[in-house]
């Protein structure tokens, strides 16, 4: 074989090794896919490489949580401060935060007493522990959302899918045990969670959105994504930059070693 | 010149001074500057220096990380995720350090691939490879210790089948595995010493580099094809050659990375992590990180707990003997024209194994995992031994000059360059 | 094999370099150089700024001190952001002792006026500004000093009643933390 179409074994080598960074990288995704229930896809704001959060809707999102999930479920990593990202004012926040009695202490005789909230608390756990949780829960404990749409495979999808996935009466054949509630997509399709969103005008939006069930639904997995990822706009815009200027540093990089390597007859890329 | 000072041929004072006294510049300009290397790597070339800089990025990212991290199972958690969230770009570093591990992989995988397909491990470089190796035991050591600091469920229950495996061990077993978890199940001891081995290793690893480095500049690299620089016309001076084509690599490099971390951080990670370890629950699938994936195949593939585990290790520690299992003359694998196929079979192979360490163990899966684990050792342990003595390699080319520059005689650019100590 | 291979003509590209070609490399090199560091220091950034206080630090909460059980003549010692702070109730001969100094003569000249909201409460933060010791005087039997306020027995600094520095090493008077009165007895500090 003529040497002359060494240059090529270069690509080629390049694309072997292009080849196997991507192989290693399609692992997991294979592993995902083990999943056999089908998590339709929902439309968010923040989707794709380059999206950004919905204000207004992280906004009623959190009226939902607030309303509705946080009477069974903490974001134990979440404080009122954070609330600020979201587009609230710092009172709108401070009032919120003082709308809850936070555990503090002990005060001078040795008490734990209660107090409003401040900026600096986190949230305020429906319940003080876990044994408390499970005891008011018929012994399901409702998990805590703080990073929940990191840990569910499909994320906000995820969530938004079971929050709408329930079906009552179940589907034939399917068996619900006494005190679980059939859902389309939760595995194992038993859940200890009764229906949470019950149907329309249970939460009043203040910007006038229509409060369906699939909103709610939506609003709510927009909002813990933000809860669980609160960096990703910054993340994004950060990486966009970074990587326009690996583009133009490895353009100038690429030209310079270009020269170096004229001076010895060029790269000779076996 | 006083006497006992190094004769220093830097013109610059203050080096001249520090170089005198002690030459790392001269030490320095000799294996980086003018060390002469063969004048025809491929961009495979570029892995070694792109793991040397994986390894400084996850050092500097993890001493960061470890000025807010907290080591103890009430507050691992937590204490992650207020880096994440509070800490001045906590993300950035938490992401880069958690990615960085998986792109620490992929580099050394390429760079380990890179040695088997172009005979890096054979004579005179069989210790170079030993010490790969080394680096490579202790890099997985240490990902997985670094696993489970965060104490979620994957690192809970990843700790706790990977420090069991060694309850395979007959006799002293189930004592080994106390004395590895300093109590009676995965808990706060087990957490504190993973944590003070993780911030450890990494040192480690930095020194084995080092001699790894040293034996290399030794015997001097390997190339594509195999075979020996003859003479100056076959090298050039690492600086600027080298080290312009590896800036080119690392900026590459570096946009893969950068995309991972900022606009797919979490892909490479399982979302079970994100649940606190929960010592009385243990996750539907437990997987390892998908570096461990192919020794995880074989570890299920075998249906004896000892057997499994030997098996696993053996994968890794036919590594070290690989060298004296291939004894074929010919280095590179574009000279073997079976040899070469059979180690492309056995790529694909890995990745087969990765997949099947992916899945769950059950049905074909099972079969797909020990046919390819047998295909996995057979390559080191048959076929390479085998093809040693009945394969017929190509003529290879008289020299990298004579290759690479299409008959043309000694360059400019070579020739000028300085006279080399060894060739 | 190496005599299928086609006659060079690649020699020719490594002739000598003209001195234009030569600077534009350098131009590229300079620029590409320079890319580089500006590349490495924004690197070096964020582990920087990683070790300024965290969010969750700045956010940290204000402190609240009930001082309706602080009989004249005593004091208190608080904590507020990890420092000690001091709450005296103040006698009047306290009071008059650091108002009837003359300030120019002061060190760090500052009025007692300036220093308090309400006469009688002096809240400084219990850290001498020489080298960060925590000096005495809270507990009646702790010495005070010349000054009757604070001594720092790390080396020697001297307070007046008013927290300011009279003699030894400090530099200037005790800090005063930003605070409110939020009822007679409630203080908020921070």
């Amino acid at each position: 074989m003529p040497f002359r179409t060494l240059p090529m074994r270069g690509l080629k080598a390049a694309a072997v090794a292009a080849a196997l960074s991507l192989g290693l990288l399609a692992a997991p995704g294979a592993r995902a896919q083990e999943h056999e229930i089908h998590i339709p896809d929902t439309r968010y704001s923040f989707d794709g490489l380059f999206g950004t959060y919905d204000r207004g809707e992280l906004q009623r999102g959190f009226q939902v949580y607030k309303e509705v999930c946080a009477a069974c479920h903490g974001m134990r990593l979440l404080s009122y401060r954070n609330l600020r990202d979201i587009g609230l004012s710092e009172p709108e926040v401070r009032a919120i935060a003082q709308s809850y009695q936070i555990q503090d202490g002990p005060n001078d005789n040795g008490e734990m007493f209660e107090r409003p909230g401040r900026l600096s608390d986190r949230f305020r756990s429906p319940f003080p522990n876990d044994a408390a949780a499970r005891a008011a829960n018929n012994g399901a404990l409702p998990p805590d959302l703080s990073v929940i749409t990191k840990a569910r495979v499909g994320g906000a999808d995820y969530i938004h899918a079971l929050l709408v996935g329930y079906e009552d009466p179940p589907p034939a054949g399917a068996t619900v045990m006494e005190g679980m509630h059939y859902n389309k997509y939760f595995p194992g399709h038993q859940i200890a969670m009764p229906p949470p969103l019950t149907g329309d005008g249970q939460v009043q939006y203040a910007d006038g959105t229509k409060a369906t069930t699939d909103q709610m639904a939506r609003d709510v997995s927009a909002f813990l994504t933000w809860a669980a990822e609160p960096e990703l706009e910054a993340r994004r815009t950060m990486g966009v930059r970074i990587i326009l200027f690996l583009v133009i540093l490895g353009g100038l990089t690429y030209a310079v070693k270009r020269k170096i390597w004229a001076r010895a007859g060029g790269d000779p890329v076996t | 010149m006083a006497s006992g000072l190094h004769e220093s041929s830097f013109a610059n004072p203050v080096v001249r001074w520090i170089d005198q006294r002690m030459p790392i510049f001269t030490m320095m300009q000799k294996e980086y500057g003018s060390f002469p290397t063969p004048r025809n790597f491929n961009y495979f070339w570029n892995f070694g220096a792109l793991a040397m800089i994986n390894l400084v990025i996850m050092i500097a990212t993890g001493v960061f990380l470890a000025m807010n991290y907290t080591a103890h199972t009430s507050l691992a958690f937590e204490s992650v995720e207020r880096i994440m969230r509070d800490v001045n770009y906590g993300w950035l570093i938490r992401y880069v350090h958690m990615n960085g591990a998986s792109m620490f992989f992929i580099v050394v995988y390429i760079h380990i691939w890179r040695g088997l397909y172009y005979g890096s491990y054979k004579a005179p470089r069989e210790l170079l490879w030993m010490l790969g190796v080394v680096i490579f035991i202790l890099m997985m050591a240490t990902a997985f210790m670094g696993y489970v600091l965060p104490w979620g469920q994957m690192s809970f229950w990843g700790a706790t089948v990977i420090t069991n495996l060694f309850s395979a061990i007959p006799l002293v077993g189930d004592s080994i595995v106390t004395l590895l978890w300093g109590g009676f199940s995965v808990d706060n001891p087990t957490l504190n010493r993973f944590f003070s081995l993780h911030y450890l290793l990494p040192f480690v690893i930095a020194g084995v580099v080092f001699l790894h480095v040293a034996a290399l500049h030794i015997t001097g690299s390997n190339n594509p094809l195999g075979i020996d620089p003859k003479g100056p016309q076959d090298t050039v001076p690492f600086h600027p050659y080298y080290t312009a084509k590896d800036s080119v690599g690392m900026i590459v490099y570096f946009a893969v990375f950068a995309f991972l971390v900022f606009f797919t951080p979490n892909y490479l990670g399982h979302p079970d992590n994100y649940i606190p370890a929960n010592p009385l629950s243990t996750p539907a699938h437990i997987v390892p990180e998908w570096y461990f994936l192919p020794f995880y195949a074989i570890l299920r593939a075998v249906p004896n707990k000892l057997g499994g585990v030997l098996m696993m290790f053996g994968a890794i520690a036919v590594l070290f003997v690989l060298p004296w299992l291939d004894r074929s003359p010919v280095r590179s694998m574009r000279f073997r024209p079976i040899a070469k196929w059979l180690m492309l079979l056995w790529t694909v192979n890995f990745f087969v194994l990765m997949w099947a360490g992916g899945r769950p163990a059950e049905g074909i899966y099972v079969l797909i995992a020990r046919l390819s684990t047998a295909y996995y050792f057979a390559y080191f342990l048959v076929i390479l031994p085998l093809l040693s003595k009945i394969e017929r390699p190509l003529p290879l080319p008289e020299s990298i000059s004579r290759a690479v520059l299409r008959g043309g005689g000694p360059l400019r650019g070579a020739a000028a360059a300085k006279p080399m100590e060894k060739a | 094999m190496a005599d299928t291979l086609a006659p060079s003509s690649s020699p020719s590209t490594g002739g000598a370099h003209g001195p234009e070609q030569g600077t534009k490399r350098d131009f590229l090199k300079l620029v590409t150089g320079s890319f580089a560091v500006i590349g490495v220091g924004a690197i070096a950034w964020p582990f920087i700024a990683s070790m300024n206080p965290a969010k969750d630090v700045l956010a940290l909460a204000s402190t609240d001190v009930d001082v309706g059980h602080i009989a004249e003549g005593q004091a208190v010692t608080v904590m507020w952001r990890g420092k000690p702070v001091f709450v005296r109730h103040r006698t009047p001969q306290e009071i008059e002792q650091a108002r009837s100094v003359d300030v120019s003569s002061l060190r760090d000249p500052e009025a007692d006026a300036a220093r308090v909201q309400k006469a009688p409460w002096l809240i400084v933060v219990g850290v001498c500004t020489h080298l960060g010791c925590v000096p005495l005087g809270q507990k009646p039997t702790d010495p005070r000093g010349d000054y009757g306020g604070w001594f720092c027995p790390c080396h020697g600094s001297e307070y007046d009643t008013s927290g300011r520095i009279r003699r030894g090493p400090a530099p200037t008077n005790l800090v005063v933390p930003e605070y409110a009165f939020t009822s007679d007895t409630l203080i908020r500090i921070g």
